[in-house]
C-alpha cells in the first residue's frame, strides 16, 4: 500500500488500472478528460495491459464497451454531463444486455448556459437506465468504489453495469491523500472476469434479438429488477470482504453521521457531505441535535435502509443538487415515496442548492438546518421545495 | 440453455436476453423492395460492394465477382451507390 496525493480523476484512473480493465473506450470531456488521459498514459507506458480505443463520441464509447464486455473483457469508460446524456440510448442497452460495464462519471451541470461545475442532474436523469449508481464523497472512495463495483457488477447474480459519480472539481480536480492498494491484494479481491455468456465463434449466440409481446421481453425486464433487488445485500457482503482485505470500511448504500439521537436529519449525496458533516459538528458543539445521512447509492434506491435510519427523526431535510423540472428534486421525490404508508414518518422538506456548482458552505447548511428547526417549531412547511440562495 | 420454443417459465430463461438460435435463421431478405443485380460485364472485381455491405450479404466467388445473398440483403442500395462502374442496378422486386 502506497499513500499518494492525487485528484479524483487520477484516483478513478487508478481504480480502473488496479481492476485490470482490459478494454477502455474513451472520449474526452471536461472535467473528466484527465481520467482517460491518465489511463492512456498507463497503457502507453506498459503499466496497464488494455486495448485503448479512440472513439468519435460517448455514444460510440458505450457501444464499444458493451461489445467488448460481451466478449468477456473487463471494460471501463469515463464521461461527464453532455457526454453521459449522449450515451443515454446505449446505457439502456448495457443493462438490458446485462453487461457489467463500470464507468466513472464526473458530475457536471448540463447546458445551456454552459457550465462545467458540479451538479447531479446528469446522473439523476439516467435513473431509469438500469444502472447501479454510486455518488462518492472522497477521492479514496472513488478508487475503492470502482474496484468494488467490478466485483459487484460481475457477480453471477447481478450482471449489471454501474456508474460512479464524482463531483466536478470538488473531487475531480482537488488533491487529497489516497491510499493505493497493492496490485496483489486487488487481484486476490477481484479475480479475472468470468462471463456468463461470452461471444464465441465456436458457439454462436444471438444477443438482444427480437422478443415479441407474447414471448419473453417482460420476463427479461423482470429479471433486471430481480437482480437490482440483490444488489444491496451483495454490496454489504463485498464491502465486508473489502474491509478485511484493505482495512477501509464502507457502510452500504448509506453513511450515517450522528443520526441516532438527531432531531433534524439532512440527506445529501456527493462531496458536499463533507461540508454538512462540518456543520453538524458546529451544531453539536452548541448542543443542537442534528445529523446527516449521506446517500452513497441512488439506484437501487435504499428505501428500507432510509426508512429505518429516519425512524426517530423529527424532521428531515433533503438536499438535492439536481432538479426535475416541473416537479422537485429527485432524491426528495424518491424518499417521500419510500416513506408513504410508513407509520410515524417524519415531515420532509426539499432544499435545492449547489446548482451549477454554486458554493455550498457551512453557512448555507446552517441556514438549511435552521430552516428545518423553524418548520418543526411552527409545525408548518410553507414552501416544501425551496431553492436556496436564489437572488429573487 | 434450452431452445427458445421449449421455454415455459422465467426459470428456463438465461439471465441475459440471449438465444442459441443463430441470427442466420432470421432471413431478413423479405424486407427488400429494390434488389441489387450485378452486371458482370461492367464489374471490375474491386470488391468495394463487398466491403460496404452493412449486412455481410455479399460474398465473392472464385473468379472475384460479387454474389449477393438474397436471404439477407435488405436492398439498402449502398453497394449500387458505391460501385465505381455502376455495375450494380437496383431493380424493383416483383417485376
Amino acid at each position: 500500500m502506497v499513500k499518494k496525493i492525487m485528484t479524483g480523476d487520477i484516483a478513478a484512473a487508478w481504480g480502473a488500472r488496479l481492476s485490470r480493465a482490459e478494454v477502455i473506450a474513451a472520449y474526452p470531456i471536461t472535467p473528466q478528460t484527465i481520467i482517460v488521459e491518465k489511463l492512456a498514459q498507463f497503457v502507453s507506458d506498459g503499466e496497464l495491459k488494455a486495448e485503448y480505443l479512440h472513439v468519435e463520441s460517448e455514444h460510440s464509447a458505450m457501444a464499444a464497451c458493451i461489445a467488448a464486455s460481451q466478449t468477456g473483457a473487463r471494460t471501463f469508460t469515463a464521461t461527464s454531463s453532455q457526454g453521459l446524456v449522449l450515451m443515454h440510448e446505449l446505457l439502456h442497452w448495457a443493462s438490458g444486455a446485462r453487461t457489467p460495464v463500470v464507468m466513472a462519471n464526473v458530475n457536471r451541470a448540463l447546458a445551456p448556459p454552459w457550465n462545467v461545475w458540479v451538479e447531479h442532474t446528469d446522473m439523476m436523469s439516467q435513473r431509469d437506465t438500469g444502472w447501479i449508481q454510486f455518488y462518492a464523497e472522497s477521492n479514496q472512495e472513488v478508487l475503492d468504489t470502482i474496484i468494488m463495483s467490478y466485483k459487484l457488477c460481475e457477480d453471477k447474480e447481478i450482471q449489471l453495469p454501474a456508474m460512479i459519480g464524482l463531483d466536478a472539481f470538488y473531487l475531480s480536480h482537488t488533491s487529497e491523500i489516497v491510499d493505493i492498494p497493492d496490485q496483489d491484494s486487488v487481484d486476490k479481491f477481484l479475480p479475472q472476469y468470468d462471463p456468463m455468456y461470452p461471444l464465441d465463434i465456436e458457439n454462436p449466440l444471438s444477443i438482444g434479438s427480437l422478443s415479441m409481446p407474447h414471448q419473453w421481453y417482460s420476463e427479461f425486464r423482470y429479471k433486471i429488477q430481480e437482480a437490482m433487488e440483490r444488489v444491496i445485500p451483495k454490496l454489504n457482503q463485498i464491502e465486508e470482504e473489502f474491509y478485511k482485505e484493505f482495512g477501509r470500511k464502507y457502510t452500504g448504500p448509506l453513511e450515517l453521521y450522528n443520526t441516532d439521537d438527531a432531531e433534524v436529519v439532512l440527506i445529501v449525496s456527493g462531496a458536499a457531505a463533507g461540508t454538512v458533516k462540518e456543520t453538524v459538528d458546529i451544531f453539536r458543539k452548541k448542543g443542537i441535535k442534528v445529523g446527516l445521512i449521506r446517500l452513497r447509492m441512488f439506484r437501487p434506491f435504499p428505501s428500507e435502509e432510509l426508512n429505518k435510519a429516519l425512524s426517530k427523526a423529527l424532521f428531515v431535510g433533503v438536499i438535492d443538487r439536481s432538479f426535475s423540472f416541473g416537479h422537485e428534486g429527485a432524491i426528495f421525490s424518491e424518499l417521500k415515496a419510500s416513506l408513504y404508508g410508513v407509520k410515524h414518518s417524519p415531515p420532509i422538506k426539499n432544499f435545492i442548492l449547489g446548482i451549477g456548482g454554486r458554493d455550498i458552505t457551512t453557512d448555507t447548511i446552517s441556514r438549511v438546518y435552521n430552516n428545518c428547526f423553524n418548520c418543526l417549531k411552527n409545525n408548518k412547511i410553507d414552501n416544501p421545495v425551496e431553492w436556496i440562495d436564489i437572488r429573487v | 440453455m434450452k431452445k427458445l420454443e421449449k421455454l415455459s417459465s422465467i426459470k428456463d430463461l438465461p439471465e441475459a436476453p440471449i438465444s442459441n438460435v443463430p441470427s442466420l435463421n432470421q432471413k431478413t431478405g423479405t424486407w427488400r423492395v429494390f434488389r441489387p443485380e450485378v452486371d458482370k460485364d461492367k464489374c471490375i472485381k474491386c470488391s468495394i460492394c463487398w466491403r460496404c455491405c452493412p449486412d455481410i450479404a455479399i460474398d465473392v466467388d472464385e473468379e472475384g465477382f460479387p454474389i449477393i445473398n438474397y436471404d439477407y440483403c435488405k436492398g439498402c442500395g449502398i453497394c449500387a451507390h458505391e460501385c465505381p462502374k455502376t455495375a450494380i442496378r437496383m431493380e424493383r422486386e416483383g417485376k
